[in-house]
């Protein structure tokens, strides 16, 4: 009954971290979500008067277009990280441990690294008279550049870039863990190779895929600095869209508007991820 | 030999620089239950994978109705594993887990449901298909993972070690279960296991393996009562193992040795002079004087160790050496410590485990 008791009461160890939550996530994110009701001011700052003027002008065709292309730019980088990271990271937990150790070093190497500066080097890689072309022409596969930067194109190869370390090193995690002896039986019970592997394997690492698919989906729709250098000014996504709002057109409540709306989203991702994993806790992500 | 179903030939199998197997050769016959009785690392476990194909030989060939298989995939064998840690998908449940082979044969819905049916009558386990394997206790996941083997009507079921994760009870349950499963169905078993008491109980044959090699392969009182090398007289029962010098042999063939300043008896092979390793399991040997098999040795008791339904006494020969007798500790006629005792067995009992040229070929 005392312990009972206890259990409810707020431990002191925990306030803390409770101001932290406060001042760090409660506060900011009431202010964000306040500002967004606002109007703007003439010059500066906003004037603190109700309005929906900014979620309607959301509405607009040339905003939707923009949320219709990051949603489709994060799906096809998530797709695409699955579809490169899944077979690297099976590959991988069959090595031997010391191979593995190095495979992985190998994926996590690039984070030493600033990266802005690795996605210049894809513009280097890319532009007309980069690695790319440069390599094309001398094998004369073409006898022109190809015009391979600020398009679409290179926005995902970007993107799938820099987000595929997170979809293998959350695949890894459940493939690594995977019990052997389960495809075996699978083999022993007699299926073919492809049929255990979809039979056991897939099913067995679907949490890993879960959790790899939420932490590129998530980041992919804020990302800008991506898009900025990659994609030129022609591709505008969400991220770049709030950051333009904010920074250059000084629209606050727009700004604060968009980044709810993808909170929301990414909120909802979130909720799809705790239903299909049927994982309880964001332990799984993590 | 009659009616072999399954054959290994001379079997290699190194992993880096451990060998594991070091020519294993064995023939199974159709309907018996054959057991793999070895410590941990003797290569019993490589010997089953390599006949599930889940491992390949190095050398040598598997055999089934004189098929050679040796290249075959795991699915396309026609014989099964029950996996130590039962390996049940833990993703299905447990009607799922048992129809999976069939499902794969394509087998109609409705066949796969009464077949699924069917086995858990027969591993006792009725209505409990809809139950995923996480919500079984140990003993109802190896019958889950045994009902998902002979669901599939393999013509061998490959065991490993299926009842190490057991209780004491339970196993033994489990091992009369298996065994009637066995005979009722009449699949070939073979089986694996480390622990002797299993082995004896439960096997047609026993396979004795030691560091990639089977030492002795016979019916379990073979085995037990005439261990043909001294790893399998220590590895099962307890022994005296002593080495003895052959004085002669008598008319019916029975060996006398000389050992601890007297006389002893054996049957088996050896030639005068010769210097022999001799084992005696310590319940086969007697306290008397009387002359039923012409020789008596004497000791002083040392010690007792009362271990239940067995004494162990301790006994000092004449020479220092000392030997161990088993027996029923409950009569209460027990020999005190200090006391002169006199002990004797049939010549029967005593098997030579090793043999003076033997002992100069390995120094």
């Amino acid at each position: 009954m005392k312990r009972a008791r206890k259990g409810r009461g707020f431990p002191a160890a925990g306030v803390p971290f409770l101001l932290w939550t406060a001042f760090f996530v409660a506060i900011p994110l009431i202010y964000i979500l306040c500002m967004s009701f606002m109007k703007r001011a003439a010059t500066w700052g906003v004037v603190a008067e109700f309005s929906l003027g900014s979620y309607a002008k959301m509405l607009s065709p040339a905003y939707l277009r923009v949320f219709g292309e990051s949603l489709w730019l994060s799906v096809l980088t998530t797709g695409f990280t699955l579809l490169l990271g899944y077979p690297f990271a099976y590959f991988t937990a069959q090595l031997s441990p010391k191979r593995r150790s190095l495979a992985l070093l190998l994926v996590i190497v690039p984070f030493w690294t600033n990266s802005l500066v690795r996605i210049y080097g894809w513009m280097i890689l890319l532009r007309s008279q980069g690695v790319v072309n440069a390599l094309l022409i001398a094998l004369g596969v073409i006898d022109t550049p190809l015009k391979l930067l600020y398009n679409f194109g290179a926005v995902l190869v970007g993107m799938v870039y820099a987000l595929l370390p997170f979809m293998i090193l959350s695949v890894y995690n459940s493939i690594s863990k995977l019990d052997p002896s389960l495809t075996e039986a699978a083999r022993d019970l007699g299926a073919g190779k492809w049929r255990a592997f979809w039979s056991v394997t897939v099913p067995m690492t679907r949490a890993g895929i879960m959790a790899g698919c939420v932490l590129v989906f998530i980041p992919s729709v804020g990302l800008f600095f991506i898009s900025d250098l990659l994609g030129g000014a022609k591709t505008m996504l969400l991220g770049n869209l709030i950051k333009n709002e904010l920074l250059t057109a000084r629209n606050w409540p727009m700004g604060a508007a968009l980044s709810v709306v993808m909170m929301a989203a990414t909120l909802l991702v979130i909720g799809l991820y705790q239903k299909l994993s049927g994982e309880k806790s964001l332990e799984g992500i993590v | 030999m009659e009616d072999v179903l399954l054959s290994l030939q001379e079997i290699c199998k190194a992993f880096g620089e451990t060998e594991a197997l070091a020519g294993v050769s064995l023939d199974v016959r159709e309907g018996e239950f054959l057991t793999l009785l070895g410590p941990s690392g003797c290569g019993k476990t490589t010997t089953l994978r390599i006949i599930a194909g889940l491992e390949s030989p190095d050398s040598g060939r598997v055999l089934l109705r004189g098929e050679d298989m040796t290249g075959w995939e795991p699915n396309r064998r026609p014989v099964n594993t029950v996996f130590q840690s039962y390996a049940l998908f833990p993703h299905m449940n447990v009607a799922k887990n048992i129809g999976y082979g069939l499902r794969l044969k394509k087998t109609p819905k409705e066949e796969i449901r009464r077949r699924v049916d069917e086995m858990l009558g027969l591993v006792q386990l009725p209505g409990f298909g809809g139950r995923m394997p996480n919500q079984l206790s140990g003993g109802q996941r190896q019958r889950v993972a045994i009902a998902r083997a002979i669901v599939n009507d393999p013509a061998v079921l490959l065991l490993d070690e299926p009842l190490g994760a057991l209780d004491l009870q339970l196993r033994r349950q489990m091992q009369t279960e298996l065994k009637s499963l066995q005979k009722d169905l009449g699949i070939t078993f073979i089986y694996i296991t480390h622990d002797q008491e299993e082995a004896l109980n439960m096997s047609d044959r026993i396979g004795i393996m030691n560091e990639g090699r089977i030492l002795q392969l016979g019916k379990p009182d073979e085995i037990y009562e005439r261990p043909q090398t001294r790893f399998a007289a220590e590895f099962i029962g307890q022994s005296n193992i002593f080495t003895a010098e052959v004085a002669g042999r008598e008319p019916n063939g029975t060996l006398t040795l000389l050992y601890a300043g007297g006389v002893v008896k054996a049957c088996g092979e050896g030639t005068p002079g010769e210097r022999v390793t001799l084992s005696v399991r310590t319940e086969r040997i007697r306290f008397g004087e009387e002359c039923r098999y012409g020789f008596a040795l004497t000791g002083i008791v040392r010690a007792h160790s009362y271990t239940g339904g067995m004494l162990r006494t301790t006994l000092g020969l004449s020479d220092g050496q000392e030997l161990i007798v088993s027996g029923m500790g409950g009569g209460g006629d027990r020999a005190e410590v200090g006391e002169t005792v006199h002990i004797y067995w049939k010549p029967a009992c005593a098997a030579i485990v090793e043999r003076g040229d033997q002992h100069e070929a390995r120094a």
